[in-house]
């Protein structure tokens, strides 16, 4: 509480150095923004009637429906992924020493140096009919008839999560890194197990990393075109694809941008979510 | 649910710890702690106070020795299952617990219901007199608030043993002083035996009941705090407890319970052999405190020349620089109208008595 005002003056001197880039951000975010929100509210491909048609299109149609509900539960469900194997990760990272911290950093780092065309394709590699996993299986003869990885939702799952790690891991890493290391001991000579220690110290102190973290990674994770066309393929069908087809393939303009409304609305709504759990939770940050 | 309880002893017997390194943290300490006892850790920085604290709480296992507590070793028991309780140096408050859940988390922790918690809670927040605080947050009280919290949520637990780490040095000097009064009320209470860790001989000197000096790893002296500093063992007890004057010298004869000294600086004095017998013909440092030594009128003694006069108050520090160019510091009490001495005067100083002045093989 003692910080406010000393925040508040930090942003006060510095709006000026801000206007290039509200500039850029204005001319190439916002103006194609609203010119897409123009797009949108024409009932024809030629742009002659106006009407809301193509939202009504969106909203009544199941398959429409199903592949938004299909893309934010994906979104979901890597979120959910990269926190169960990001918060472990994050927390080993606290307590090694300094080696193995860098060592973690570059592992963590790794994915972000390297392509996203190149990771995906080399999940395409170790997912496929033939893939690394499926041969290894086979050799040991764990399995007579390869198994389904590649297309499925499973490994578009676990492709995105691998792509989108670094999102969630330093995020967290940073939050823990902000625990004062006695809260732990202190926890514990007070007679608390490690999962009470966990669970009413390290978790609750940590949830800003926490919100942080699955905000970037849900909104990366829902709008990766390129893992998951390739490793969905074409049975999988995402919002991102779905648009591309619309509006590049069928030459469909105000219905794709339509599309992009909506699925930017309901982005924002997840988003805006986890931001308000983050609020929530800063109330005791303190920092 | 009687305050009072009788304090476990606590013996700490032939610990040594190493780092991973191989460097010793801590080598063959003894101590052996009566129940309901303050003892404090002295030493500076880096001296493996902290470490010993965190062995006898349990976070850090020793890699030869014993601890025992009351009839047991607790060398397996995790920190969890010590019944230490632990008043950090930043107090390691929960911030996002209120004031009331800090103080009950160890009760929860033992499946104490919610309303005894609350109960109890409230009880030890009126022992530590803040009672209304209840239901705030940590960082909406003062340092010296915190720390009446962070004493009240350690005692929660009915602790065998009260460790406290540093506990006073984040607070400024008045303030310091009530909680060191406070503290020591609260121990008188309980009746539990307490460790403080500490750098400042003051606090260790006036608040313990024994103080254990440790250096370098290594325990110098265990004892009262009169014979800490009056009876140093060691050369390092005597520099680093209180403040004192180093004068080389040589051993004139010696036997067990004094020795006839010729100073550097140009006297024969009688001191007291404090680390065993000296050998004669042996070079030795001399130990006198400030407030040892007196201006003597007659020829004994030895001779120097004033430099600076400094009035703290209650006493006057006089710096004199002796025959050999070294200087010392002699302290007097100010009483009336004390003599002025001026710059340049000289003067002659000759130890209070020969016990004030301690006498150490001199290290090469």
């Amino acid at each position: 509480m003692g910080a406010a005002p000393a925040s508040r003056d930090v942003t006060s001197y510095g709006m000026g150095l801000a206007v290039p880039l509200a500039l850029f951000f204005l001319v190439f975010f916002v103006a194609p923004l609203l010119q897409l929100l123009w797009l949108s509210l024409h009932n024809d491909t030629a742009g002659l009637h106006w009407g809301l048609s193509q939202y009504q299109h969106f909203l009544t149609d199941p398959f429409s429906l199903g592949v938004l509900g299909s893309t934010l539960l994906l979104g979901a469900e890597v979120t959910l992924v990269c926190l169960m194997l990001g918060f472990p990760l994050a927390w080993l990272y606290q307590r090694v020493g300094p080696r193995l911290q860098t060592i973690i950093i570059l592992i963590v780092l790794l994915p972000l140096l390297t392509s996203v065309v190149v990771r995906t394709f080399a999940w395409i590699v170790i997912l496929g009919r033939q893939g690394i996993i499926n041969a290894t299986l086979q050799s040991l003869g764990i399995i007579n008839t390869p198994l389904k990885l590649l297309y499925t939702q499973f490994g578009v799952v676990i492709a995105l999560a691998q792509v989108q790690m670094p999102l969630m891991t330093l995020p967290l890493i940073t939050a823990l890194g902000r625990i004062d290391p006695n809260l732990d001991d202190a926890s514990c000579s007070l007679g608390a197990g490690s999962w009470r220690t966990f669970f009413r110290i390290v978790l609750p102190l940590s949830l800003p990393g926490v919100i942080a973290g699955c905000t970037l990674t849900y909104a990366a994770a829902i709008t990766a075109f390129i893992t998951q066309s390739l490793v969905g393929g074409g049975q999988m069908l995402f919002m991102p694809m779905y648009l591309y087809q619309q509006a590049s393939t069928l030459q469909n303009w105000p219905f794709a941008a339509a599309i992009s409304i909506i699925f930017l609305l309901a982005v924002l709504a997840v988003v805006s979510v986890f931001t308000t759990l983050g609020r929530l939770s800063r109330g005791y940050g303190g920092t | 649910m009687v305050d009072a309880p009788s304090g476990r002893s606590l013996v700490v017997d032939a610990v040594t710890h190493r780092y991973p390194s191989g460097a010793l943290a801590v080598e063959n300490i003894n101590l052996d702690i009566k129940g309901g006892e303050i003892i404090a850790l002295l030493g500076p920085s880096g001296c493996g106070k902290t470490t010993l604290l965190r062995i006898i709480a349990g976070f850090i296992a020793q890699t030869q020795g014993r601890i025992i507590i009351g009839d047991g070793i607790v060398d397996a028991l995790p920190p969890n299952r010590r019944s230490v309780g632990i008043v950090f140096q930043n107090y390691a408050l929960f911030p996002h617990l209120s004031i009331s859940e800090n103080v009950s988390y160890g009760l929860a922790a033992r499946g104490i219901d919610k309303a005894d918690r609350q109960r109890e809670a409230q009880r030890l927040l009126e022992l530590v007199q803040l009672p209304t605080m209840a239901e705030r947050l940590p960082r909406q009280l003062s340092g010296g608030q915190q720390q009446r919290v962070a004493l009240a949520r350690a005692l929660a637990i009915r602790p065998s043993i009260l460790l406290l780490d540093e506990p006073f040095a984040a607070l400024d000097k008045n303030l310091r002083l009530d909680m060191q009064i406070e503290v020591k009320r609260l121990q008188r209470v309980s009746g539990i035996t307490t460790l403080i860790v500490t750098h400042d001989q003051e606090e260790a000197l006036s608040m313990a009941d024994r103080v254990a000096v440790l250096s370098h790893g290594k325990l110098e002296q265990f004892g009262t705090p009169s014979d800490v500093y009056d009876r140093p063992q060691t050369l390092f007890v005597n520099t680093f407890v209180g403040s004192t004057n180093r004068m080389p010298g040589v051993v004139v004869s010696a036997d067990r319970a004094a020795a006839k000294v010729r100073l550097d600086a140009g006297a024969e004095i009688i001191a007291r052999p404090a680390a065993g017998a000296l050998t004669e013909g042996g070079r030795v440092t001399v130990c006198i405190r400030p407030e040892h030594l007196q201006f003597v009128g007659d020829e004994t003694g030895f001779a120097g020349v004033v430099g600076m006069s400094l009035p703290l108050g209650a006493t006057v520090v006089h710096e004199v620089t002796t025959a050999d160019g070294s200087g010392v510091k002699v302290s007097q009490a100010r009483f009336g109208e004390t003599r002025a001495l001026e710059s340049g005067a000289a003067v002659r100083l000759a130890p209070l008595a020969p016990s004030l002045a301690n006498a150490f093989p001199a290290t090469l």
